[in-house]
């Protein structure tokens, strides 16, 4: 198994950065640090698809002197996915940020559990 | 190839477009833009449903000049046409119920903003409907995530926001998994289309090969999407966020939104992983005891609430394990009692947050029980619709919640190692949704108590929209109760064509 | 035997270990944050509420002075909450890893020639993408023909996280409601910074106008190399917000103001909505579409790929600037 995971070495660094960024997204208390984490995910996920699509000592897919063998070009399907996932990545990041922006407006804290309690006692006053 | 089967097409294409001409028209406009546009899709909805019904089969629509594993492709039939109609309804409903108090919620200039969302919601959930490639799945629950948090935060008052962030952390998560589920499944089949990944994954079942992968990629992927919908361990932000929202936003996002997400597991379980690889991998068992931990903890919630539209909140989450459970036991019918209950509970739990705005309006706009005692008589129709929804979750003979509890009822009779359980926990979650409704319903139409804190001077009469709203979800609810038959078959039929 | 250190409080250890923790902030010091709210009412919030920092120092402050014993017991019963979260999250993580690598242990081998990825999917787009789609670059043609429903996904994405970002941020000057109008007042930073950094200015009248270039060449030369709308749309936005800092808001909103930025976005969108719809509809029916795609190559081929690289740039380019300013001061 070892020996399998460092010939995979992108793959698994790509699945501890994702467990990393889950973790931090779901348990960190911080707005912008579960932010982070978000990105981390996210990122794991597309390095995770770009080495899925690398092939040795192939280049990449922009057709060059006319070639069109398969033998000479990556796969570019991956490529084509992570283009898509960073776009859907950037806009979620920004809209977590503006909540967060929002948020530090109204309660004065990036500490989810502290904006949550204010909240609750904002709304019985 | 007739005109009809663009129909599919023109309706997600028609959703978007709307939704983008309406940033720069007024909110009126961007109001009539909308109630127009969720009319003409339903109605082209119900053309794919008819076309479906004559031809009795499925067929596949390409996005574009290439055929399936090149291009992208969506994909018409009996099930897809079926749910696209009953979302349509109930997007309208809900849109045309909740009109003053998004009116009054949303500030006047950013009322296009609320619009496009729902234009944009209601395009994602039909490309999630009528899907058949999985990353364009992915694309599209991304869009429906981030309408959905637009449709909770736009009411920027109280606690909408704190819940709206907690709504996108948990969509945040549930997207990752299901993301790093669909980069696996591609590694090892190959495919991003629903039908040559499906023939892939059934040749590496028969081989035998990445065992391991498979069973990861199930997980995941459930996991992901059951984070989404507010399976029970996975509830948290479910409250907060179906009890701040405009009330237009909650019935949208609790009778809506969670089913899109399940609708494309079902899909994906169907059409990509194969029904019956998933019931040997023990997956479905994972579900089952969610499923019915949910049904009986969101209950037990639900009676500890004393904020109604918290208490009805929690309830989805009982029923959403419902669902599950139908999933979970692991055969054709309950796989179509579950669907019949994603109907049923969308129809009646956007029926319940619609009626109890105009219990609400004759409250003084407060939420809890005391305040609500004697709104039965202050606004009879809401009262009534308010009414007719708590029996229907109950399960009172003639409304839809009878007859999905009949039909678990009888599908857990077809698996006998979970026939005991799924009997006693049905009994057990009937029993407790008695509870927390009825006192609900009792509460409503009891006489208020001289000790009582005055109400203030309230109009008593909604406007024509709540009312005639509130009328076609009790229609509606009486249609799934008395008219099940062709539905049901309808249903299994649409199932069949899965495969 | 080594030396006892009595001032442990500002050890460096220490310090690094709050930073850690994420309770102090090592740049704090360097920057003036103005409290919006006074001083009551903040010391009124923070007295309400009873969490766990609040249990920390209390703490401390208990075990200082040899309070009675209940009190340590129950900050102590929370402080071992805290441990408990803390290693539940490393367990979760943890198992979250060792599952995915037990995976990924049995994956095929990265960079494999004949893994199952490789399949007939990827030697289609490779061997017949020049002629079907007529872009030089795959990947582009990829996204912008064979797969173009997901794009148009995508772009959607951002349209609907801007207007999401609009709700949450815009400030409407003309608004009568006296909270907002205390907002932009409160969000107006600009006399914080230099006014007119000569520095600044001239950096920036080299590098815009080189940067905008670069960035129309990489959206215009989308098909023909690496590049398209996304990233070409990225660079502009940068240009624009680099302009936006060296000179101000007055100098741009005589290029760009919300007007422009919406007609913009609509017109883009639109665009690529009604010509995808038209190549969905003839592909779908089996039309010709009837677009030529040109010779492979050439600035003018492949169809309508170049078009859409146009528009998906400047939908970019004007939601990066949009995010920006809105982020900023709430405006444009």
């Amino acid at each position: 198994m070892i020996q399998h995971l460092s010939l995979n070495i992108e793959e698994t660094v790509a699945v501890i950065l994702f467990g990393v960024g889950f973790t931090i997204l779901l348990l960190h208390r911080n707005l912008i640090k579960k932010i982070m984490g978000m990105n981390i995910m996210d990122t794991a996920t597309y390095l995770f698809l770009a080495s899925k699509g690398y092939i040795t000592g192939r280049a990449v897919p922009i057709v060059v002197d006319g070639v069109q063998e398969v033998s000479a070009y990556i796969n570019p399907v991956p490529s084509g996915l992570v283009l898509t996932g960073i776009v859907v990545s950037v806009s979620t990041t920004a809209l977590m940020l503006s909540l967060t922006i929002r948020l530090y407006e109204r309660y004065h804290s990036l500490d989810l559990d502290e904006i949550l309690i204010l909240a609750k006692e904002e709304e019985q006053t | 190839m007739s005109f009809v089967q663009n129909f599919p097409f023109f309706s997600i294409i028609l959703a978007m477009f709307s939704g983008i001409i309406s940033s720069v028209l007024s909110g009126k406009k961007a109001r009539n833009l909308s109630l127009v546009m969720i009319a003409v899709t339903t109605a082209l909805s119900a053309g794919t449903l008819l076309f479906c019904l004559r031809t009795g089969e499925s067929y596949p629509y390409m996005m574009g000049h290439f055929p399936a594993p090149w291009g992208n492709e969506i994909r018409a039939g009996i099930l897809e046409g079926v749910t696209a109609v009953f979302f349509g309804v109930v997007m309208f409903l809900a849109v045309l119920g909740g009109l003053d108090h998004t009116a009054e919620d949303v500030e006047e200039n950013k009322l296009n903003l609320f619009y496009i969302m729902i234009d944009l919601m209601l395009s994602s959930l039909l490309a999630l409907v009528y899907t058949n490639d999985l990353f364009t799945a992915y694309v599209f629950v991304e869009i429906n995530t981030i309408a959905g948090c637009g449709l909770i935060m736009i009411r920027q008052k109280g606690r909408s926001m704190s819940a709206a962030i907690r709504y996108m952390i948990m969509s945040q998560l549930g997207s990752g998994l299901f993301l790093i589920g669909l980069s696996i499944l591609y590694d090892i089949t190959g495919h991003l289309l629903m039908s040559p990944a499906k023939e892939s994954v059934a040749a590496l079942a028969a081989s035998g090969a990445y065992r391991i992968p498979m069973l990861v990629i199930m997980a995941v992927v459930g996991v992901g999407l059951a984070i989404k919908s507010g399976l029970y361990p996975f509830h948290y932000w479910i409250p907060d966020t179906y009890g701040y929202a405009t009330p237009t936003a909650s019935a949208v996002l609790s009778g809506l939104v969670s089913k899109g997400y399940i609708f494309l597991l079902i899909k994906i379980f169907y059409r990509v992983l194969g029904y019956d690889n998933l019931v040997s991998s023990q997956m479905v068992n994972v579900l089952y005891v969610f499923g019915i931990t949910g049904m009986v903890m969101g209950s037990l919630h639900a009676i500890h609430e004393t904020d109604t539209r918290r208490m009805t909140a929690y309830s989805s989450v009982a029923q959403i394990g419902y669902i599950y459970m139908g999933i979970g036991l692991g055969t054709q019918y309950g796989m179509v009692a579950a669907v019949f209950h994603i109907f049923t509970h969308s129809a009646t739990k956007a029926l319940l947050f619609i009626s109890a705005v105009g219990l609400y309006e004759a409250s003084g706009d407060k939420k809890d029980y005391v305040s609500l005692r004697g709104a039965g008589y202050r606004n009879p129709l809401a009262g009534i619709g308010f009414t007719v929804g708590s029996l229907s979750m109950v399960g009172f003979p003639m409304l839809s919640g009878f007859i999905s509890k009949l039909l678990f009822a009888t599908s857990a009779l077809e698996s006998p190692h979970k026939m005991l359980p799924t009997l006693i926990v049905l009994a057990v979650s009937t029993t407790l949704n008695a509870v927390y409704f009825l006192r609900l319903v009792i509460t409503l139409y009891s006489r208020r108590r001289p000790e009582d804190a005055p109400i203030p001077e309230v109009k008593v009469r909604s406007s024509w929209h709540l009312r005639l709203a509130i009328l076609c979800f009790i229609a509606v609810n009486l249609v799934l109760g008395m008219w099940s038959q062709p539905i049901v078959q309808a249903i299994a039929d649409g199932l069949a064509m899965f495969g | 035997m080594s030396r006892r250190r009595d001032n442990y409080e500002t050890s460096r250890w220490l310090r690094f270990k709050k930073w850690v923790d994420g309770e102090t902030d090592p740049l704090s010091s360097g920057m003036d944050a103005i409290p919006v709210v006074t001083e009551g009412q903040m010391r009124e919030r923070r007295k309400n509420l009873a969490l766990r920092k609040a249990y920390d120092e209390e703490l401390t402050r208990l075990s200082a002075e040899h309070a009675d014993k209940t009190e340590i017991m129950k900050a102590r019963g929370i402080r071992n909450f805290q441990k408990f979260y803390k290693v539940m999250s490393v367990i979760l993580c943890l198992a979250i890893i060792s599952v995915l690598l037990w995976t990924i242990a049995a994956l095929p081998v990265t960079g494999g020639a004949d893994n199952p990825a490789n399949n007939e999917v990827a030697a289609r787009y490779i061997e017949k993408g020049l002629q079907e789609t007529g872009a030089v670059n795959i990947v582009t043609g990829m996204i912008l023909d064979y797969r173009a429903f997901d794009t148009f996904g995508e772009s959607c994405v951002l349209f609907i996280a801007s207007c999401c970002v609009l709700v949450l941020l815009r400030l409407d000057a003309d608004s009568k409601n006296d909270n907002i109008k205390k907002m932009i007042a409160e969000s107006d930073d600009r006399h914080f910074e230099p006014k007119d950094d000569i520095i600044l200015q001239k950096c920036a009248c080299v590098l815009v106008p080189v940067i905008m270039i670069f960035g129309i060449y990489i959206v215009l030369n989308g098909h023909l190399s690496p590049g398209g709308g996304f990233s070409g749309g990225a660079v502009l936005g940068s240009g624009l917000i680099l302009y936006l800092n060296a000179y101000g808001y007055k100098k741009m909103s005589r290029l760009f103001t919300e007007k422009v930025y919406r007609r913009t976005t609509l017109c883009a969108l639109t665009f690529y909505c009604l010509a995808k719809s038209y190549s969905f509809f003839t592909g779908a029916n089996h039309l010709e579409s009837g677009i030529p795609t040109g010779t492979p190559g050439a600035i003018l081929s492949s169809g309508l790929i170049l078009p859409l690289n146009i528009c998906v740039g400047l939908v970019v380019a004007c939601t990066m600037y949009a995010f920006y300013t809105l982020f900023r001061k709430g405006g444009m």
